[in-house]
């Protein structure tokens, strides 16, 4: 049996594009599910297919001293949305690194769930979107911390880059902490290029255009750096950018 | 070649630089002393055009001159066969207005400027970073861009010079660098760009002994020519070992106090600023 449909008065589908959602629910309505035993490592690159919709709905759960990292690269050209829940045991450490890059009428969002249940677990989250046009990209992102689970280190940074006046971007990381001996930070920005890397590019002979272009490549790219092998992911993303920019 | 005359800056209101002149004519390197906070790093962003670095008075003449020696430097003469359209399209000779130029076509006339905090850029590896901006350069003093493969060695000569890694150059730029790799990483630019003059910014500080004897023998090699010209801000005199300044400045409270031959240097780093400035 099919979950229910969603609607925009539930918080975590509140920015989505349900009219494209709609004749694909059923293939996504149940969310995968995926496992990392104990002492084990994950890593994946997520890379879109070609859809206009694209849903991956995650569950992942972390044994003892476990650790995944997933890059994800989220540029479906009307609808995407990555959605991951995951459990830290003790020990576990999680890390993602994601971009939105939206273009046009676009929706694109990432949402997050990750809930540190034992001792000692550690979360990253990095979000990158750049959109342009009246596209929309979306991180909301919940950190829970149960009772019990102390010395977690979690840590959320939502960076939107947004190239036109009618673009909007979404960024909402939440926390709900029971244990009293914790990290958990969060940033997020919307807006400009950093002055001073653009001084830097361009004092060393690139014309204002073009350093934008390569510092907005940088912003998304630079998720990737820590990637076992990021160059499929790098060259989807530039290809993305160039759309956008 | 660099002609500064009566100089004033401000940042965020704040008078900075209260009537710099200084001249450093071609085939020399010129030295700048001073404490903390007498306008040296002003000075340099300045010449490089920071937005926010207002200069409210005085001007700034670059005139990359003519050259006439044959370039040492192989890689950059196989890579440019065109050497001598390179420098017709430098403005030979001409008097350029260095202050009313964008930050980027200061670079394309000749001009470097070493940073005292060269920047990070995640996601952007060194080689990119780099070759798009020769490439830039080139393309806008109309000479031919250089392919992957012709920068690659361009890049991988000039690391080797300058004793990096030249695997490092696949890293994003500055990215997890130490603070004496990215002077030495400067130092890199600085060959593979090979500008006509160099204001390099405290390129000293940072660096161990080994380092500091590397990137004082890389001035040396990239600058040290009868068309090039050199400014160089220092703190201590010990960079100053290595590279041997023809005249030596001393800005405090934003003005030129003191100058003097490479002897004011030992003076300096003997008495201090306050008994050498007074």
């Amino acid at each position: 049996m099919t979950a229910p449909f969603p609607t925009h008065r539930q918080e975590e589908w509140r920015y989505a594009d349900l009219d494209a959602l709609r004749p694909v629910w059923e293939q996504f309505a149940e969310p995968v599910t995926m496992t990392v035993a104990a002492g084990e490592e994950l890593e994946e690159a997520w890379l879109a297919a070609g859809d206009d919709v694209q849903l991956r709905r995650v569950q992942l759960a972390l044994g003892e001293g476990a650790s995944a990292r997933i890059f994800a690269l989220n540029i479906a050209q009307v609808y995407g949305r990555i959605e991951l829940e995951v459990s830290l045991a003790q020990g576990a450490a999680f890390e993602l690194f994601a971009a939105n890059i939206g273009t046009g009428l676009s929706t694109n969002e990432i949402v997050t769930n990750v809930r540190h249940i034992g001792v000692g677990g550690r979360s990253r989250q990095t979000v990158r979107s750049v959109l342009n046009g009246k596209a929309v990209g979306s991180y909301l992102g919940k950190v829970e911390v149960a009772r019990g689970a102390q010395q977690t280190d979690a840590e959320q940074s939502v960076k939107a880059m947004l190239l036109d006046r009618g673009a909007t971007a979404n960024c909402k990381p939440e926390l709900e902490i029971f244990a009293d001996d914790v990290k958990c930070a969060h940033g997020a920005t919307v807006g400009e290029l950093d002055a001073m890397q653009l001084f830097y590019a361009e004092s060393r002979g690139l014309d204002p255009a073009s350093a934008r272009a390569l510092l907005l490549e940088g912003f998304v790219t630079g998720l990737w750096d820590s990637a076992t092998d990021g160059d499929a992911i790098c060259a989807a993303a530039r290809d993305a950018l160039r759309r956008v920019v | 070649m660099l002609e500064i005359t009566n100089l004033h800056a401000t940042v965020a209101d704040k008078p900075i630089l209260n009537g710099v002149s200084l001249h450093v004519p071609a085939g020399e390197v010129h030295a700048i002393m001073g404490p903390n906070g007498s306008g040296k790093s002003t000075l340099a962003y300045v010449l490089a055009g920071r937005p926010g670095y207002e200069v409210t008075e005085g001007s700034v003449t670059f005139t990359p001159t003519r050259h006439c020696e044959e370039r040492s430097d192989e890689a950059i003469q196989s890579a440019a066969p065109d050497a001598g359209l390179l420098r017709s399209a430098r403005n030979d000779g001409e008097a350029l207005d260095l202050l009313a130029m964008e930050p980027h076509e200061r670079a394309a006339a000749g001009l470097f400027l070493g940073f005292q905090y060269p920047v990070e850029i995640p996601g952007i590896s060194y080689l990119q970073f780099l070759r798009e901006s020769l490439n830039s350069q080139r393309r806008s003093r109309g000479e031919a861009e250089l392919s992957a493969a012709e920068f690659i060695k361009l890049a991988r000569e000039q690391a080797a010079q300058l004793g990096m890694d030249a695997e490092m150059l696949k890293r994003p730029v500055n990215v997890g660098f130490s603070g004496g790799e990215k002077k030495r990483a400067e130092m890199v630019q600085m060959g593979i760009m090979s500008p006509r003059f160099a204001v390099l910014d405290e390129t000293d500080s940072g660096l161990d002994i080994d380092a500091l004897k590397s990137v004082g023998a890389g001035i040396n090699r990239i600058m040290r020519a009868p068309d090039k010209g050199v400014l160089l801000i220092t703190h201590y005199q010990r960079l100053l070992d290595y590279v041997e300044p023809d005249r030596v400045h001393v800005l405090n409270a934003g003005r030129i106090v003191r100058s003097g031959g490479p002897e004011l240097a030992k003076e300096l780093e003997r008495e201090g600023y306050a008994e050498a400035a007074a």
